[in-house]
């Protein structure tokens, strides 16, 4: 199909990239065990990759299917509170705890998620985003509320499960799921939706529930994400979960692009690196500056979506991320 | 095919649609006429399930279908385009038209999760498909193109396209012809009659180019204010003096 083009950029494909991810990750954390490699960047990797796993996941409901949905931080609470219990509470060898915590976190996301949506989808556009607020709000307070699970002081011991290798192996099964289903007639009823809800409906999509399947799958990789998360600071509260971490999230989904699963890698790549850079720089000249950032790079942010109003990627992918389907039609080419 | 008896529609103290009959055989064209604000959109509105009736009960075949929802109306065979045109403008042509096959897909959503092997054949089969049904309404050519930047005329076929494109039994077409020139209707009414004869379905058409409708249909329906105010063959319609009076205006203009 496409003659005359260079090699390097044939190589680049989904599984050489995820490979890649894998064993620079696989590398970077012997290294740092060993002292070898810097813990505070290993430190900010990992968060990377769970942020790619909560940024991609809004994308399929906010960018996708054209909604606007502002309760992530909420699933990502269900993922990470299961997650830990099942470590804390349940006798199980070390070797399943990671994955069964996963599992089970990614399961109770996706019913509450579910169950949600069966209330959201009712409504559209700004109603829409208030009730899925409302629903971050109820989700942090019942927790909050539940002796249980340690009410506002939180849970804390939970065992270190996760690090930089396994967040890895998250992120690129996440992707893989991900992009086969935008790359699949789902994905394509997603974006019929976002471009005309009542013509969906007119082919025969059950518009709603095409809707809550999105939103039931963005729940289940927030859950995963909030597993993770729970592992790896081995400490959560409830309010690290409420609405300013959904608005991070949707900051670098903004920034990185709607519609696009290559913005929501550069968006949250880009805004960590930056909020991080600023940290350091801002530091390094007197310590009491270090707060500018706060300042700082929510203008970068303004200014991005002011000269590019669909966000770094908005509806464009990188080569390796383009769906495959075109072998029909480009073989006569 | 399609029967209608007593639709009527309100829409606060204003009677969009007052008792509304219609009867149309298999492999009927029926056209239905009026002037603007007669409720023609409305009755294809409360067909398709978009409003529920007021009054009135509709079959299809031998099953009333009567509040269905309109994806339910879909898979049971009724199809349609719209006034103002309702593509998916951001996908591409080709994507507009497998998205409607969506009924036929044939694989589940794990199949597709996972990119399991069911999902690769059937894919690959759709695909093939889909691509012939392009090249059948002479869009092949343009299938990676967004849909939004096709010409008016193209937009057009393409979104009757994706109506047949879920395999409907009975066709609803609103206005297909507004906005296009001469040629584009000499070619609108070739592509209809090709339709019709190709697919097997009846087709209800709502219609303000006079020509169309004259060459087209066997049966027309005029509405006025929400109400029928004739109905019968196009040439002793147009020569019904309600008509003329409430619609058609001097009927030298029209012929």
């Amino acid at each position: 199909m496409n003659m005359g083009e260079p090699k390097v950029s044939t190589l680049i494909t989904f599984r050489n990239v995820a490979l890649g991810t894998l064993i620079v990750a696989a590398s970077l954390q012997f290294l740092g065990s060993r002292d070898l490699f810097n813990h505070y960047y290993l430190h900010i990797l990992t968060i990377i990759g769970m942020n790619i796993i909560l940024v991609a996941s809004l994308n399929l409901v906010n960018g996708y299917l054209g909604e606007f949905a502002l309760g992530h931080a909420g699933f990502m609470a269900v993922g990470a509170y299961t997650a830990a219990l099942i470590t804390l509470k349940l006798p199980l060898p070390a070797l399943l705890r990671l994955p069964l915590s996963l599992a089970g976190g990614v399961i109770a996301a996706g019913v509450i998620g579910y169950l949600v949506g069966l209330v959201t989808f009712k409504t559209v556009g700004d109603y829409l985003a208030i009730v899925t607020l409302g629903f971050n709000m109820i989700i942090v307070n019942a927790i909050q509320n539940i002796d249980y699970v340690g009410g506002p002081r939180g849970l804390t011991g939970i065992p270190k499960e996760t690090n930089l290798m396994t967040v890895a192996l998250c992120v690129v099964l996440t992707y893989w799921i991900l992009r086969n289903l935008v790359d699949s007639i789902y994905g394509r009823m997603w974006l019929a939706i976002r471009e005309n809800a009542i013509a969906s409906e007119l082919i025969g999509i059950n518009v709603n529930r095409i809707k809550n399947l999105a939103f039931t799958i963005a729940a289940a990789f927030a859950g995963l994400a909030g597993g993770l998360y729970a592992e790896y600071q081995q400490f959560i509260t409830p309010k690290s979960f409420d609405y300013l971490r959904t608005t991070d999230i949707l900051v670098m989904l903004y920034l990185g692009g709607m519609g696009s699963l290559s913005g929501s890698i550069l968006g949250v790549v880009v805004y960590t690196l930056l909020m991080e850079i600023l940290r350091n720089v801002l530091g390094m000249i007197a310590p009491q500056l270090a707060d500018l950032r706060m300042l700082i790079s929510p203008l970068i942010l303004v200014i991005i979506m002011l000269t590019r109003q669909y966000g770094l990627m908005g509806n464009r992918e990188w080569r390796w991320l383009q769906p495959k389907r075109k072998e029909v039609g480009g073989g006569d080419a | 095919m399609l029967k209608i008896e007593n639709f009527s529609k309100s829409f606060g103290g204003l009677k969009a649609i007052d008792g509304f009959n219609l009867e149309l055989g298999s492999n009927d064209i029926h056209g239905i006429i009026g002037p603007n604000g007669a409720g023609k959109t409305t009755v294809f509105n409360l067909i398709t399930g978009i409003y529920p009736t007021d009054t009135g009960r509709i079959w299809l075949g031998d099953a009333e279908v009567t509040g269905l929802p309109s994806d339910d109306l879909c898979c049971l065979g009724i199809s349609r385009t719209f006034q103002n045109i309702r593509l998916f403008k951001q996908m591409t042509v080709w994507d507009n038209i497998l998205t409607a096959f969506h009924q036929r897909i044939g694989y589940g959503f794990w199949d597709a999760a996972f990119h399991l092997s069911r999902f690769k054949k059937r894919e690959r089969q759709i695909s093939v498909e889909s691509l012939e049904f392009l090249e059948r309404f002479g869009l092949a050519e343009r299938r990676d193109e967004l849909a939004e930047n096709l010409p008016y005329g193209e937009q057009r076929r393409l979104e009757i396209a994706r109506a047949l494109a879920t395999n409907p039994r009975i066709l609803l077409l609103d206005e297909p012809a507004a906005g296009m020139n001469p040629t584009e209707v000499e070619g609108l009414i070739g592509l209809i009659r090709d339709i019709h004869r190709d697919f097997e379905l009846s087709i209800l058409l709502i219609e303000h180019h006079m020509p169309v409708v004259m060459k087209l249909c066997q049966h027309v329906q005029v509405m006025d204010f929400g109400r029928t105010i004739a109905t019968g063959d196009p040439h002793s319609v147009i020569n019904d003096p309600l008509v003329i009076k409430a619609y058609l205006g001097d009927p030298e203009e029209i012929l």
